[in-house]
């Protein structure tokens, strides 16, 4: 038994009845990362000393503490900026990044809630993959089998939390790459819809797509996480200005009448039979609690992927253009000249698919390009955004899998970019549409991986997709599937 | 208009300030070639009377007050450069 | 063959908002080398753009003071390029659609009146600053990155370079009224390239031109498009062709100095900035900031003329630059004279300011001194020479003139007496010059007073000397 295994609630609760330290949390995460990360190489970069010491100064002023998340040990993806703390985003080129200065908003937010960090946590480089197998510094490993993917872009932030060497974890989502690997962990993951969360501090990979959300083992505490870093900032232009619900409110409600409609092209061929069966097997289990479920069509699915590469790899080329070698980061000693300066520092810094969207992006912008390949992408988002808005015209939640098929094997799909992209097929449009997208463990394959259900929203509909989440983890028991690793074996 | 050429990829990568070795040129032509293809797809789509999306939210005139605020430390905005002389970035010069 | 030169210019100008454009930075010129920048302007990883709304106010008022149309629906887009000064290696500006457009300016040369259209006006963000040092290296320091920036194009309406020094002086004249911008070349708040291309009288089509670069004044924007104008006449009739380059102009040779030969047009990638949202800007703000911009050189000019009854080139000359029309409104409001108020700005003050290469604002000299002076002119405290000797006191250490006057006793003497008894004396040892006045030689009179005034250090009033030395002379 972790302590880990507890909810949010249970462990403040332990915590003013001085049952637990803080202490005890954050040693709790060191020693099961001394245990497991071994496997799992979830971390780039530990907070032991910083940690260990906040956990003390939160012991000796607990009693005044009325946040849910006080003294709880937490990973962050390692492409939230995090002043005073190592940030390389995977890349080689930030290896030497040890302190950017200031603090993205939900770190600056979590720190305010007096959470403990425990680490960074691995990726694909520049958040730019669906395998970890782009992180610069090693593959995270699936904690369900390790000869496994975790997924990606945010693969070690799911890994993690699987591994319970942290309580909880932010990742990031472009095109899925929260949702992804934590459907391929078996965990909670949440991509909010874009607006609700700052991007301020998030390293950009494509500004009109990224969204930072929680990945946790239950909803529940995914609802609490979330609540904690929403909010209007105003140091991010694109941050909506909205109301904020009390996501917990959701929880308790029933299904009982919500109207969901699944995509038929949601599960159409590549998508696995094993993967099929347990979504129709999740229909089941709403239809059982009073919801309807009804097939719909969101006709431009298959034009989403590529879509999202010409628009997130367009943006891309220029967000990742500041890294020139001037300010901050890894200058290659080689250069002799300007022109060297930019060029090597930036060939030697990254790995091969970023220099690929790179190029991709830079084609894609380029004089004579533009229109056909840029603005046409931008113009089928309208499309795909368009189909969602109709089909949330009549339904409270569109349901479907996550991903195509569950983890694939580690070095599986690596040399062969298309098909990898595909692997983001069910993920990506709900990024261009900008809704919120929710992955919740649904079963397991036959080789014991498992499957992710996906819940999508309207925009800023949070709650009907944490309701519907939480009624349908109430009614079954995937999420208290525990991988074995370690001494756990 | 999917082809693309190898002399194309080596100017995107000058645009993009990326040194590619010849070797690099052939595997790079060949899989933006390969993505650039599949990119084909989207013309099936009439798009002539479709707005395009830069962002999916209506938002409008954002804006803050000119009100200056300290920020950083002065003395830390030198503290990653690669390379620094007298309170200033220093970068090799354009010509070697 | 006989050809038409064209000329269209590129100029940028700083507003002087409190913050920076898309960062809360101090906005100011002249602090030590990267002191007034925050992650933002540094370009570093997550940090995100904000708009000033300041920035977007001045932008209008330049605009609207220019003629411009203003646009409802604007946006900004990335305009991507690597450079050390260019820390994001993209630049935030606006492509396709800028807040003004098809504005224009009237201007004069030798008499002519001619309007200048101006093509577009947009807002972006200014650069750091590399300076090249010859040891290999080049040193960045980031205090003006992001400084507000509005680049001005202008539509090749200018034939001349005499032309093109003309819409220069008129557009900071204007820019400089508006308040949004100090417009001072030598600190790098206004800066101009200019386009220039030469081709045969009655030809249609526009030759190639040249791009000029690195002009650090009006009149080396001037003499550098002469320079050209005769490089490529010479070209062009040697048959020759004219490539697309990029000049600079050396201030020491005086000629213009190929930098690069552009192949093809740079390839900017511009795309719409999906970290700022769009602006709309509907009627309402468009009347809250044209009813904030003050009277244009124009206008003023106009009434001083109509109003004031100034002489044309007087009204010129006082409102071609906004501190000195200010200063001179600043003086007749405070009960001087319209006439020797207006004199004074364009005699002695320019005069001053000229030898001391020195702005209005640096002078000792207040408004309230120099009106304060011209009243003791016109009730004859003091003498217009006297008046001198006051302002350049004034002038240099400032103070009030009343007591200038009296400290140095510079008081004109006009008491019949006193005067009466020194030209009595003067005239007994200057027998011949009264036989020469009553002979009819003027002159004799003239030296006479120029006695008297020596005598009494120039105190003497004149009109009274004059009657005195008359009167007497004819009772001999």
């Amino acid at each position: 038994m972790s302590l880990f295994d507890y909810t949010l609630k249970e462990l403040q609760d332990k915590l003013h009845k001085k049952e637990i330290t803080v202490s005890d949390l954050v040693s709790e995460s060191y020693n099961r990362i001394q245990e497991v990360d071994g496997q799992v190489k979830a971390f780039l970069t530990l907070n032991e000393d910083a940690a260990k010491a906040k956990a003390k100064e939160l012991d000796q002023q607990q009693e005044s503490s009325n946040s849910i998340l006080f003294g709880v040990p937490l990973g962050l993806k390692d492409n939230l900026v995090t002043k005073g703390l190592r940030t390389t985003c995977a890349s080689q080129f930030l290896s030497n990044f040890d302190d950017p200065l200031y603090n993205a908003t939900v770190v600056q937010k979590l720190q305010d809630e007096n959470t403990v960090t425990i680490g960074k946590l691995n990726m694909d480089e520049f958040a730019m993959g669906s395998s970890n197998e782009n992180s610069s510094y090693f593959t995270t490993r699936n904690p369900w089998n390790t000869d496994y993917v975790p997924g990606g872009s945010s693969g070690g932030s799911a890994a993690a939390v699987a591994a319970k060497e942290v309580f909880f974890s932010l990742g990031s989502d472009t095109g899925g790459s929260i949702r992804q690997p934590a459907a391929f962990c078996g965990v909670v993951g949440l991509k909010p819809t874009y607006g609700l969360v700052s991007r301020f501090g998030l390293v950009a990979f494509a500004s009109s797509l990224d969204q930072i959300g929680p990945l946790t083992r239950t909803v529940e505490d995914n609802a609490h996480l979330l609540q904690a870093i929403v909010g209007h900032d105003q140091m991010d232009s694109t941050s909506a200005n909205v109301e904020i619900p009390n996501y917990t409110d959701a929880l308790s409600e029933d299904v009982k009448g919500l109207k969901i409609a699944v995509p038929s092209e949601y599960l159409q061929e590549g998508v696995a039979p094993e993967v099929k069966e347990a979504v129709l097997r999740a229909l089941k289990v709403y239809e059982s609690l009073g919801a309807t479920w009804e097939e719909v069509s969101l006709p431009h699915s298959k034009y989403a992927v590529a879509a999202y590469y010409l628009l997130s790899s367009s943006e891309a080329s220029a967000n990742l253009a500041r890294f020139d070698g001037v300010r901050y980061g890894v200058r290659s000693e080689k250069a002799e000249n300007m022109l060297d300066m930019f060029k090597l520092s930036r060939s030697e810094g990254f790995g091969d698919e970023v220099k690929r969207r790179i190029m991709l992006g830079t084609f894609a912008l380029s004089s004579g390009y533009y229109d056909a390949y840029y603005k046409k992408a931008q113009k089928v988002r309208t499309l795909i955004k368009n189909d969602f808005d109709k089909v949330f015209e009549d339904y409270d939640v569109i349901v479907g899998p996550t991903t195509p098929t569950p983890a694939f094997k580690v070095g599986e799909k690596i040399d062969d970019p298309l098909t990898m992209y595909a692997n983001d097929i069910l993920t990506i449009p709900v990024n261009l549409a900008g809704v919120p997208g929710m992955s919740i463990p649904c079963g397991f394959s036959s080789e014991g991986l498992p499957i992710g259900l996906q819940l999508i929203g309207k925009h800023f509909d949070e709650s009907t997709l944490y309701r519907a989440a939480y009624a349908f983890e109430k009614a079954t028991d995937h999420h208290k599937k525990q991988p074995a690793l370690g001494g756990d074996r | 208009m999917s082809e693309i050429s190898k002399e194309q990829v080596k100017h995107v990568a000058h645009l993009a300030r990326l040194a590619i070795t010849e070797e690099e040129v052939e595997k790079m032509t060949k899989q933006l070639g390969d993505i650039i293809e599949y990119a084909e797809l989207l013309n099936d789509l009439d798009t002539e009377n479709v707005e395009p999306t830069t962002h999916v939210l209506n938002l409008k005139n954002v804006m803050r007050k000119d009100n200056p605020r300290e920020w950083i430390n002065k003395e830390d905005a030198l503290n990653n450069a690669p390379d620094k002389k007298d309170g200033q970035f220093r970068v090799p010069s354009i010509l070697e | 063959m006989n050809f038409e030169t064209i000329i269209g210019l590129e100029v940028h100008v700083e507003l002087k908002t409190n913050s920076k454009i898309f960062s809360p930075s101090d906005n100011h010129f002249g602090a030590e080398p990267n002191s007034n920048v925050n992650p933002i302007d540094l370009g570093y990883p997550g940090v995100l753009p904000v708009l000033n709304e300041e920035a977007v106010n001045f932008a209008m008022k330049a605009a609207m003071a220019l003629n411009c149309e203003i646009a409802t629906d604007t946006k900004f887009d990335r305009k991507n390029y690597f450079y050390p000064d260019n820390p994001k290696a993209y630049q935030i500006s606006q492509f396709d659609q800028p807040i003004g457009e098809h504005g224009s300016i009237e201007i004069e040369v030798e008499g002519k009146k001619k309007t200048i259209g101006i093509t577009r006006l947009h807002l972006e963000e200014d650069a750091g600053k590399l300076t090249h040092s010859n040891d290999g290296y080049s040193l960045v320091d980031y205090n003006r990155q992001g400084t507000p920036l509005i680049e001005i194009v202008s539509e090749p309406d200018l034939r001349s370079p005499a032309e093109a020094y003309a819409y220069l002086e008129k557009l900071k004249n204007i820019i400089q009224y508006t308040g949004v911008s100090d417009c001072k070349m030598e600190e790098g708040s206004l800066r101009c390239d200019a386009n220039i291309s030469l081709r045969p009288i009655g030809q249609e089509e526009f030759g190639v031109k040249a791009e000029l670069k690195n002009l650090n004044s009006f009149s080396f924007v001037q003499k550098g498009l002469e320079f050209e104008e005769v490089r490529q006449q010479k070209v062009l009739l040697s048959g020759g062709e004219i490539l697309q380059e990029t000049r600079r102009y050396d201030e020491q040779t005086k000629e213009t100095i190929l930098m690069r030969v552009k192949e093809g047009s740079d390839d900017y990638r511009y795309f719409p900035e999906p970290d700022l949202v769009p602006l709309y800007i509907d009627e309402a703000w468009k009347e809250r900031i044209r009813s904030e911009i003050p009277e244009l050189p124009d206008v003023r000019k106009e009434r001083y003329i109509s109003e004031l009854d100034l002489p044309a080139y007087d009204a010129m000359v006082l409102t071609s630059t906004k501190e000195m029309s200010d200063f001179f409104e600043a003086t007749i409001a405070q009960g001087a004279d319209v006439k020797q108020a207006s004199n004074w700005l364009m005699g002695e003050v320019s005069a001053y300011m000229n030898k001391q290469q020195k702005e209005l604002e640096d002078l000792a000299l207040t408004s309230d001194g120099l009106a304060k002076m011209i009243k003791l002119i016109e009730d004859g405290t003091i003498s217009s020479k006297i008046a001198k000797k006051v302002f350049a006191e004034l002038v240099e250490k400032g103070g009030d003139p009343e007591k200038i006057v009296k400290d140095k006793g510079l008081v004109q003497i006009s008491d019949e007496g006193q005067l009466k008894e020194i030209i009595t004396a003067i005239l007994d040892q200057n027998e011949q010059s009264i036989v020469d006045y009553k002979n009819g030689k003027d002159r004799a009179l003239g030296f006479l007073v120029g006695q008297v005034m020596k005598q009494t250090k120039g105190q003497a009033n004149p009109p009274m000397v004059n009657k005195i030395i008359i009167e007497e002379m004819e009772k001999r």
